[in-house]
C-alpha cells in the first residue's frame, strides 16, 4: 500500500511568555492511502497539534512532514480539515459554504453547472440536500457538522483531517454521524486522520489507533491495529470479542499506563 | 486604549433562531394535549390584543408622566408654555412646513432637511475616510500602534472646538459645519471597524487558509461580512453624535437648519417653537437610530 503521509522525527515547541514549551517530540508515523487513523490521548497531549501540523496550519520546529511526496509547508485543499466547531461561515448558506471549497479546487477546470452538481452531490451524501439554502444558524449542531464534512469531502482531498469532529455533539447525534461517516468513507475510500477522545469512536472508525503519551513533550505511546472487517456495524460489534479486545487495550493504555494525575 | 463597548450581535436579541426540528417535533404532542375549549381563533385574538396592550401601555404611561411634569412646570413658571399652548403653535407650523420667505425665514421642513443634508455630507466623507482607515488599523499592527495615541488624544475633543479651524480653512459657515460633523463622526467608525477586523474569528481565517482562498475571496467572503456588524455599530454611534453636534454647530454658524432655527426662535422669544424643536430633534435622532438598528439586525449572524 502506498504511503501518503510520512511524519519523521517531528517535534513542536511553542515559545510562550513563561519560556518555551515542548508540546511534541520524536513523532514518527506513516499513513497509508485509504487508511483511517485515530489519534487518541488525554487532553493536552498534543493530538490536535499533530493534526494541525499535518494540515500545515502550524509548522514543526523539528523534523519534517511529507504528504504525497512533497514537504508540507502550509495548508492546502489537498488536506481538507473538518473543524470541531464546524467553522461554517454564518453569512453563507449551507450550499454556499460547500461551494466555496468546490469552487476553489475545481473552479479553474470545470464550469459553474458542474461545480453546483458537485456541491449538491456532497450535500446529498451527508443527507443535507433539503437544507441547502438554509443559513448555518438555522440548522442544528449535528446538521452543521454534516455540512462541514460535506465541505471537506466535496474538495476531494488526498487526506481528510478531522479534529474531534463529533466532540461538541450529544451521544445520539454523534452515533448517527459516525454511522454516516462510515458510509461516506466506504463510498469514497478516503484517507482520514481523526483526533478523538472517545474510545468507542476510535475503534469503530479506524484501521489503526495511535495512542499518545501525556504532555508536555508528548509522543506516540502505542499503535493499535484494529483488524475488524469493514463495513462495520455498531450493534454487531457491541458483543464482538475482537472489538472488546481493542477497546480494552486502549482503555488500559489511557487509564493504567498514562493515568492522568490531576484530572 | 479602551474602545467603545461594542457587541453588535448581542444587541439584536430577537434574531431568528428557529427551534431545531427535533425539539419542534417533540413539543408538538404536548401542545395538542389540552382539549380546545373556547374557539381557538377567539383565544388567539385575545392573546394578540393582550400582547398589543402589554407593548403599548408602559410607553404611554411614560409619555403621560412627561406631559404631566411639563404641565406642572408650565403652571408654576409662566415663561414656559404648557403642552396645549405648544400644540396650538405646532399645528400651523407643520401645516406649512415648506414655505420660504428668504434665508432667515423658512419652513420647519426646510430647516430639518438642510440639517440632515449637512449631517449626511459630513458623515459620508467621514465614512469614506474612516472605514478604510479602520480596516488598515485593524490589519496592520504598526499603523495601529502609531495612530492609537493620536486618536486617543483627538477623540475626546469637543467637535465644536474644531469649528474655528473649519471656518479658517473654508472661509464659509456651511462647509465649516460639515467639517465639524466630519471630525466628530470619524472616530467611532475608525475604532469600531478596526476592532471588527481584529476580532475576525481565527476559525474563519483557518478555513480561508485550508481552502487556500484568494485574497479577494477572503475580503469579500470572510473579512467584510464579519466586520460588517462592527462597522454598522460605528456608523450608528457616528450618526448619533453627528445629530447631537449639528444643532450646536448650526447655532454658531447660522444659515438654514434646525439648530439655527432654535437660536432664531430664542431671539424671537418664541419658546413654543423651541420646545417643538426639541421634540423634532429627538424624534429624528430616534428614527436615524432605529433605521440603522434595523439594518444592523439584517446583517448580524449567529456566530456560534
Amino acid at each position: 500500500m502506498k504511503t501518503l503521509v510520512q511524519i519523521e522525527n517531528v517535534g513542536m515547541r511553542f515559545e510562550t511568555r513563561k519560556g518555551s514549551f515542548d508540546a511534541l517530540r520524536d513523532i514518527n508515523l506513516q499513513i497509508n492511502e485509504g487508511e483511517v487513523v485515530s489519534l487518541i490521548g488525554h487532553s493536552g497531549c498534543g493530538k490536535s497539534t499533530l493534526l494541525n501540523l499535518i494540515a500545515g496550519l502550524t509548522l514543526p520546529t523539528a523534523g519534517g512532514l511529507i504528504c504525497n511526496g512533497r514537504e508540507i509547508s502550509g495548508p492546502g485543499p489537498d488536506r481538507a480539515v473538518v473543524f470541531q466547531n464546524h467553522s461554517l461561515l454564518p453569512w453563507l448558506s449551507c450550499f454556499e459554504n460547500v461551494y466555496l471549497g468546490v469552487e476553489r479546487v475545481f473552479g479553474a477546470r470545470e464550469n459553474k453547472a458542474r461545480l453546483r452538481e458537485r456541491t449538491q452531490a456532497a450535500l446529498e451524501m451527508v443527507h443535507m440536500a433539503h437544507a441547502a439554502n438554509k443559513l448555518p444558524g438555522e440548522v442544528s449542531g449535528g446538521m452543521k457538522q454534516r455540512v462541514g464534512i460535506a465541505r471537506a469531502f466535496a474538495m476531494e482531498p488526498k487526506i481528510l483531517l478531522m479534529d474531534e469532529p463529533f466532540g461538541a455533539l450529544d451521544a445520539l447525534t454523534r452515533a448517527a454521524l459516525q454511522d454516516e461517516l462510515i458510509g461516506v468513507m466506504e463510498k469514497t475510500g478516503a484517507t482520514v486522520v481523526m483526533v478523538t477522545h472517545d474510545v468507542d469512536e476510535a475503534v469503530l472508525l479506524s484501521d489503526r489507533v495511535v495512542m499518545m503519551t501525556n504532555g508536555p513533550a508528548a509522543t506516540i505511546g502505542e499503535i493499535l491495529p484494529v483488524p475488524l472487517a469493514k463495513p462495520r456495524n455498531r450493534l454487531a460489534l457491541a458483543s464482538d470479542a475482537e472489538f472488546i479486545r481493542c477497546r480494552t487495550a486502549i482503555l488500559e493504555f489511557l487509564y493504567q499506563k498514562q493515568i492522568r494525575k490531576a484530572a | 486604549m479602551s474602545t467603545l463597548p461594542l457587541t453588535p450581535a448581542t444587541e439584536t436579541s430577537p434574531t431568528m433562531a428557529p427551534p431545531s426540528p427535533q425539539s419542534a417535533s417533540m413539543s408538538q404532542p404536548s401542545k395538542l394535549a389540552p382539549a380546545p375549549q373556547a374557539s381557538p381563533s377567539g383565544d388567539r385574538l385575545r392573546h394578540v390584543i393582550r400582547q398589543i396592550l402589554q407593548a403599548f401601555i408602559p410607553p404611554l404611561c411614560g409619555f403621560g408622566l412627561l406631559l404631566a411634569i411639563w404641565a406642572i412646570i408650565a403652571m408654576t413658571n409662566k415663561s414656559i408654555p404648557g403642552p396645549i399652548a405648544v400644540w396650538h403653535s405646532a399645528v400651523p407650523l407643520f401645516s406649512d412646513p415648506f414655505y420660504s420667505n428668504g434665508p432667515n425665514d423658512q419652513g420647519i421642513g426646510w430647516n430639518i432637511l438642510s440639517s440632515l443634508r449637512r449631517v449626511g455630507l459630513g458623515f459620508g466623507f467621514a465614512a469614506l475616510v474612516g472605514i478604510p482607515a479602520g480596516f488598515l488599523l485593524g490589519r496592520f499592527n504598526f499603523l495601529n500602534r502609531a495612530l492609537d495615541p493620536v486618536i486617543a488624544l483627538l477623540r475626546p475633543v469637543s467637535p465644536l472646538a474644531w469649528l474655528p479651524i473649519g471656518l479658517l480653512v473654508f472661509k464659509r459657515a456651511d462647509p465649516a459645519a460639515t467639517w465639524t460633523i466630519f471630525i466628530c463622526s470619524i472616530w467611532p467608525m475608525i475604532l469600531n471597524t478596526a476592532q471588527g477586523v481584529r476580532r475576525v474569528p481565527q476559525d474563519y481565517m483557518n478555513v480561508a487558509r485550508v481552502l487556500n482562498l484568494s485574497e479577494m475571496k477572503i475580503i469579500t467572503k470572510i473579512l467584510f461580512p464579519s466586520v460588517l456588524p462592527y462597522m454598522l455599530t460605528g456608523i450608528r454611534l457616528s450618526i448619533g453624535t453627528a445629530w447631537l453636534v449639528i444643532v450646536a454647530a448650526e447655532m454658531l454658524t447660522g444659515g438654514v437648519g434646525i439648530g439655527f432655527w432654535v437660536w432664531d426662535e430664542w431671539n424671537n422669544m418664541n419658546v413654543q417653537h423651541i420646545i417643538i424643536a426639541i421634540f423634532v430633534i429627538g424624534l429624528i435622532g430616534l428614527l436615524l437610530e432605529q433605521v440603522l438598528l434595523l439594518i444592523a439586525r439584517r446583517f448580524s449572524f449567529e456566530t456560534e
